[in-house]
């Protein structure tokens, strides 16, 4: 249907495009310079009149259509299916898939009579949007056509309808951001204060409890089980191995940008940088495996020739990979801000009798900072984010430690670990994921306010 | 001991005068090229110690290359060679043995653009001191800093705000401070590369100003596209064209005879 529909659109665009240009080189009759907008622009705004209304049309007929569909198959269910939500659903779902062309034997005369009534109710509902579809366009096409005349300003009226459609785009964009913000601020609220919810902690039980096992809140159900639910070993674990990271990526990173950018000569760059950038692209879940069987071993041996006890999963190897992942951020992005500083500032300094690294150290870098923090901000948000590597390198246990050698879990990875599996959406557990969710946002939102304070400090205008 | 005056001798110094100062930059047969393009043909010319030489010429006859050899700038450019000998005080600067980064504490720069660094205006006038270790204290750094943009005629205007930051100033007040930052370092010569394209008439007559004041001390060398510019403040002046030093002799005598043709045309106009 969706293609019939499409079929319609263009068909309707181009139309009115040809026929409104055409009217409007004929009501010109050569005269283009004293017409307003030229015949292109006419064609242009009659074709966006037959498409927005049969757009519309579209969008919400078939809506329509398939509610209207739904509605009939439910009125050929008995009425024992029909008061009851669960079985009904799964009825419906089944004549659903029967109309698809799933296998009609196993169904019952009652699914199956629901099912034709729900593929006829809908092909009716379809063809019928798909006509008033067509109109629409036509009558959106026409209202175009009949404007078309020497002084209409075609031109103009053009240009609100792309502003229309930017405004659209940019409202849809915004409004995704704040629907997300709001589903995790809802889920994170009924976590803590709905009394449907049992087993649940407290704000502050959450926030400063030290012992993170949801699994035993599951099992008993009632109790001091809410001491399950205490965050901070998460937080501890998160902000340990993303510390290891930034320790590891950071001078790396920042080390070999400025290695590019100001002493690797072109040819060494036009190499050295795409590999960089090719760190960056490799999967994380193969990071993990590389931090899990190669890295995690090696610090583990390495431990224990110094006779330290390193656990078979720890923070530092996740760390440390998760540093190499994020190498590239910060290497790529300070290359560009680094290259961005002007050639005169360097002039500058030369010309005082800097040495190189003096230059680079005292005036490269200091304009450049602004740019460098936001690359670290980003490789922090990844490092924070990241999931796969932790999971396989450091383990789920939740131990609330300072000590790089031992396993530590993150939030993301508790996250992961929750929602896999069956879940009803119900309970403390599941909901305890958006409660990790929006701490994580707030997290790094304020790792971004910091940032963007910096760069607004620092920024210097260079023209 | 032969007592005759050298005749070459006493040709230069009838056409340098009135002023007999010393050499303080001495150029021979320099040639600069960028890969394959000749820049500059068979430069020679003896600039004299504390007095403003002006270079003029049409664009892109090298003016700015020659300067840069001077300090050694030019290295910092990949493609660039120098040819030929450049002396200060008799010292040849492309000496393999000769630093340029301590040739470039002594040979300042102001360049065309004022290039004031991100830092405060303080920091960017300490910058030089600092490096060099110019100074023993907080209290002579502070001394020199003052005493620079005094110098720069820049004191008054930003006494009460040295922490802002330098790029926050005027361009005119960005290019005092770029002289000022130069003075800093006390150097021996100092180089200007259109200090003043960028000004308003206010700004570049109190960077002229500047220029008469700092020649006591300093030996400047000025490249200026504005012949009225070169005819106020300086003392002797060069002309090139497409890479040759055409003429050189005090500012006087160009621009009110001219020996050679290019020259003549150059300043009434009639090219350029
Ligand atoms: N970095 C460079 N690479 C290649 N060629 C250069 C470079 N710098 C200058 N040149 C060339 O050398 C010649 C002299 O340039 P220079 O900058 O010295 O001219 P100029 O006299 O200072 O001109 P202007 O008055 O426009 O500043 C020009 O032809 C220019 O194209
Ligand atoms: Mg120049």
């Amino acid at each position: 249907m969706a293609g019939w529909y499409a079929l319609v659109v263009v068909a309707l665009m181009l139309a009115g495009f040809a026929l409104a240009r055409g009217r409007a080189q004929s009501v010109a009759g050569g005269n283009y310079a004293g017409m307003h907008s030229l015949p292109s622009y006419h064609g242009l705004y009659t074709a966006s009149l037959a498409f927005i209304p049969a757009l519309i049309t579209f969008l919400v007929g078939s809506q329509i259509a398939g509610y209207l569909a739904t509605q009939s198959a439910i009125s050929a269910l008995p009425n024992d299916i029909q008061s009851d939500i669960l079985r009904q659903g799964a009825a419906l779902r089944e004549a659903v898939n029967i109309v698809r062309g799933g296998p009609v034997g196993a169904a019952s005369a009652e699914v199956q009579s629901a099912a034709a009534n729900y593929s006829s109710a809908l092909s009716a509902g379809q063809w019928i949007t798909l006509a008033l579809g067509a109109l629409a366009g036509l009558a959106g096409l026409s209202w175009g056509l009949s404007r078309v005349s020497m002084n209409f300003r075609a031109r103009n009226a053009f240009e609100k309808l792309v502003h229309a459609l930017l405004w659209i785009c940019a409202t849809i964009a915004v409004l995704t951001t704040v629907g997300i913000v709001f589903s995790v601020v809802g889920e994170t609220y009924r976590f803590f204060f709905d009394p449907a919810i049992k087993g649940k902690p407290t704000v502050f039980e959450f926030l400063f409890g030290t012992e993170w096992n949801p699994q035993a809140a599951m099992r008993a159900d009632q109790g001091d089980i809410q001491t399950a639910y205490g965050f901070l070993p998460l937080l501890t674990g998160t902000l340990l191995i993303t510390v290891i990271a930034i320790a590891v990526a950071g001078p790396l990173g920042l080390f070999s940008a400025i290695y590019l950018a100001e002493y690797a000569s072109p040819r060494v760059r036009s190499v050295a940088k795409p590999v960089l950038e090719i760190l960056a692209g490799i999967p994380t879940v193969v990071l993990g495996f590389f931090a899990a069987l190669t890295v995690a071993p090696y610090i583990r041996g390495w431990g224990e020739t110094f006779g330290l006890n390193v656990a078979s999963e720890s923070a530092l190897a996740a760390g440390v990979v998760m540093g190499m992942m994020i190498i590239p951020f910060i290497s790529s992005l300070s290359d560009d801000v680094i290259n961005a500083v002007p050639q005169s500032l360097r002039d500058g300094s030369y010309a005082m009798g800097a040495t190189k690294s003096e230059t680079i150290r005292q005036v490269v870098l200091p304009a450049a900072l602004p740019g460098i923090v936001s690359a670290f901000m980003l490789a922090i948000s990844r490092a924070i984010g990241e999931t796969m590597i932790v999971v396989m390198a450091a383990g789920l246990a939740a131990n609330l430690t300072f000590n790089p050698l031992d396993a530590v879990t993150t939030i993301t990875v508790q996250i992961k670990t929750i929602l896999v599996g069956d879940q009803e959406f119900d309970s403390a557990k599941t909901l305890a994921a958006f409660a990790l969710g929006f701490v994580l946002f707030f997290v790094t939102l304020v790792l971004n306010f910091i940032a963007l304070k910096v760069v607004q400090k620092y920024r210097e205008q260079y023209d | 001991m032969d007592m005759r005056p050298d005749p070459l001798i006493m040709m230069t110094t009838q056409a340098q005068a009135p002023t007999t100062t010393p050499t303080k930059v001495a150029a021979k047969n320099v040639n600069v090229y960028y890969g394959a393009k000749h820049a500059l043909k068979d430069v020679s010319v003896d600039i004299p110690e504390k007095s403003v030489t002006a270079f003029i010429g049409p664009s892109g006859c090298g003016k700015s290359t020659f300067l840069r050899c001077i300090n050694r700038m030019n290295d910092t450019v990949a493609s660039c060679r120098v040819e030929g000998l450049i002396q200060i005080d008799g010292k040849d600067i492309y000496d393999p043995a000769l630093d340029p980064v301590q040739l470039r504490a002594r040979v300042g720069m102001v360049f065309q653009k004022p290039n004031p660094f991100p830092k405060s205006i303080y920091d960017n006038v300490a910058y030089g001191p600092r490096i060099h270790g110019l100074s023993k204290s907080k209290v002579e750094l502070d001394q020199i800093v003052e005493s620079s943009l005094r110098k720069a005629s820049l004191w008054e205007e930003v006494k009460d705000r040295l922490n802002d930051s330098g790029t926050g100033l005027s361009g005119g007040q960005q290019q005092r401070l770029c002289i000022a930052r130069t003075i800093a370092i006390n150097p021996e010569i100092i180089l200007m590369d259109e200090p003043c394209s960028a000004l308003d008439p206010i700004a570049t007559a109190r960077i002229e100003e500047l220029m008469e004041e700092l020649r006591h001390n300093f030996t400047m060398i000025i490249v200026t596209h504005s012949m009225q510019q070169a005819a106020r403040v300086s003392q002797r002046t060069a002309f090139f064209h497409l890479g040759i030093l055409v003429e050189t002799g005090s500012t006087s005598d160009i621009f009110t005879n001219p020996t050679d043709k290019r020259t003549q045309d150059y300043i009434t106009g009639r090219f350029g």
